[in-house]
């Protein structure tokens, strides 16, 4: 009789486990080693984050990915970093024009995709951010944004039971600070790598362009590549795109920082990957649609007078043309990227 | 007999780490003074070059990267940052313990944080950005807040307020302290040293530029930046009874 009852009492037991283990373990968000390796694409430059000195493990980038999508980094736990960068949108916010804060705040920008970010040397439209690790400092403290202070993260991350068996998984220590947070945001956000397009299979020859799709990429590499280069889609450098300043927003991009005249009203050249699906587009999201970018950049006369000279070498573009380079751009859409598991928010599930 | 053997060479070993590995302590202290006054935070009204009174409320600075000469000839180079904040007494004296025991004749610093610590990412310790002597949307250090009340400003709440930072140029707010010792200074393993050195706040506000506090209340441009890193580069003096 006792040892039946043992014997239930162990049973039961091990369902229990066995269930908490498929919850836990669910291998859909199950992050190995193979996972965080750091795989450089074929034809891609040396990056300029390599996280020497953020070792990667499976580990800290699971405390990456909770912190990346945990309301608990804003003043009222209300917006998380995954608020407005959505994986569905390459992480970019989509079919909003300007970024979207605490408090029903409307921002000043749109929102950036979040891909191929070790390849940056500077961060936000207009590069004053100059590290992949500080860069979450600013959403963070922006009182339009989540408003909270560095100071208090750490101490609501302090207080927060599982974090501390996170934090103490990731470091084998139980130190929660900031450099700790923003070395594990760096892991989840620095491994957001597309290199998987159509174009990137066409390129190495496992998979074929059609007849519009090769002029595109013709056209694109007479008229476009000169800013936007090849394979990364953006040469990192500050321009005047040609659109007339928002008199409401009254936005001078670099030159804020610099105080340097040239830079005045200049703004980061975007990569253009997954630019089907970033919309809105241009750093105020102006443009509903790719169709109006390409009209923008083929009407020299609506040009602003500090457009670049890159941006009046294009001229005009015949409705064929435009076609072309659509359809082209419509080839740099990596769903292998956007559907990523290892990006996927694992509380979408509860 | 064997453990004899062990012995001796275990006490050979520390003799030998002793004589030739010897650091010592040196303990720097940063008295904050106006002019011959001590500074007191909020409570008390100083007076300016242009005789504008005024009151700190707040007073913080980086210094970095110490060098020191030998009597010898020889440098040692200590590369270690540390945040002085008026408001914690504890943070004015700051003990540099990797200094090989010798006779010292003069050192220098510097005032803020160099490139290549601007430019490594997420820090601990004194270069945490929870220290709030950091700039988010423009990455690098504040090197110094100077911030109180001051009647003349023609601010909001009349107060004053100087973030200074900047390790690029045409905005290098890095200023080098250099200081001569008097007398040299001889450390050794066995006690503390102290250097205690006078800080004097009246000169970010004099020399080479006079600051009028009506007509500068705040900083937020390049130009002023580098006039007040001028101003301050002048303001560590050894305290007159060390010399």
């Amino acid at each position: 009789m006792k040892n039946k009852v043992i014997y239930t009492l162990f049973i039961l037991i091990a369902i229990a486990a066995l269930c908490n283990s498929f919850v836990i373990e669910n291998p859909y968000f199950k992050i190995t080693k193979k996972d965080v390796k750091l795989k450089i694409p074929k034809g891609f430059p040396k990056p300029n984050y390599t996280f020497k000195k953020n070792k990667l493990t499976p580990d800290v980038f699971v405390l990456g990915r909770k912190l990346f999508y945990d309301n608990l980094l804003s003043k009222d736990n209300t917006v998380s970093c995954g608020t407005c960068h959505q994986r569905i949108a390459a992480f970019a916010h989509i079919d909003h024009k300007l970024s979207h804060g605490i408090y029903a705040k409307i921002g000043t920008r749109n929102v950036p995709a979040l891909q191929n970010l070790i390849w940056k040397d500077a961060y936000m439209w207009d590069g004053g951010v100059t590290s992949l690790e500080l860069q979450p400092i600013n959403p963070i403290t922006s009182p339009i944004e989540m408003d909270e202070s560095l100071e208090n993260v750490i101490l609501k991350l302090r207080a927060n039971k599982e974090y501390v068996k996170l934090f103490n998984k990731a470091y084998k220590d139980t130190l929660i600070n900031s450099e700790r947070l923003l070395k594990a945001l760096a892991q989840f956000t620095g491994l957001m790598i597309t290199a998987n397009s159509k174009y990137d299979k066409y390129m190495h020859k496992k998979d074929t362009f059609s007849i519009a799709e090769k002029n595109g990429l013709q056209l694109f590499r007479t008229k476009c590549a000169g800013c936007h280069k090849e394979p990364l889609f953006t040469d990192n450098s500050y321009r005047n795109n040609g659109i007339k300043m928002d008199t409401s927003l009254k936005d001078f991009g670099r030159g804020r920082l610099t105080e340097i005249e040239k830079d005045y009203r200049t703004f980061k050249v975007p990569g253009l990957r997954n630019v089907e699906i970033t919309y809105p587009y241009m750093h105020d999201g102006r443009f509903k649609k790719l169709k109006d970018v390409i009209d923008h950049y083929s009407n020299s006369a609506n040009h602003d007078d500090r457009a670049d000279t890159l941006i009046n070498k294009i001229g005009v573009l015949s409705a064929q043309q435009k076609k072309e380079i659509l359809s082209f751009l419509l080839t740099l859409t990596d769903k292998e990227f956007l559907y990523d598991r290892r990006f996927a928010d694992p509380a979408m599930l509860q | 007999m064997r453990s004899k053997i062990v012995i001796s060479i275990i006490l050979v070993t520390i003799l030998s780490i002793k004589l030739f590995g010897q650091y010592s302590t040196l303990q720097l202290n940063f008295g904050h003074y106006i002019g011959d006054q001590k500074l007191v935070l909020d409570s008390v009204m100083f007076k300016n070059e242009l005789g504008q009174n005024f009151t700190v409320s707040k007073f913080k600075y980086y210094v970095s990267n110490f060098h020191f000469k030998s009597s010898s000839g020889k440098d040692i180079f200590i590369n270690e940052t540390f945040l002085i904040n008026e408001d914690e007494e504890e943070s004015k004296k700051i003990i540099l313990n990797k200094l090989p025991a010798g006779n010292y004749t003069s050192f220098d610093f510097i005032l803020g944080v160099d490139s290549l610590h601007n430019c490594s990412g997420a820090q601990s310790g004194a270069l945490d950005p929870v220290n709030a002597m950091f700039w988010a949307w423009n990455t690098g250090y504040i090197f110094l807040k100077l911030e109180g009340f001051a009647p003349n400003s023609l601010s909001p709440g009349k107060f004053f307020e100087y973030h200074i930072g900047g390790y690029k140029q045409p905005s290098n707010c890095i200023r080098k302290i250099s200081i001569a010792l008097g007398k040299e200074v001889k450390t050794d393993a066995a006690i503390t040293k102290e250097i205690k050195l006078k800080v004097n706040i009246l000169e970010i506000l004099k020399t080479p530029t006079t600051i009028d506090f009506s007509k500068l209340s705040s900083v937020t441009d390049h130009k002023n930046a580098t006039l007040v890193a001028d101003n301050y580069s002048d303001m560590f003096k050894l305290m007159p009874n060390e010399k």
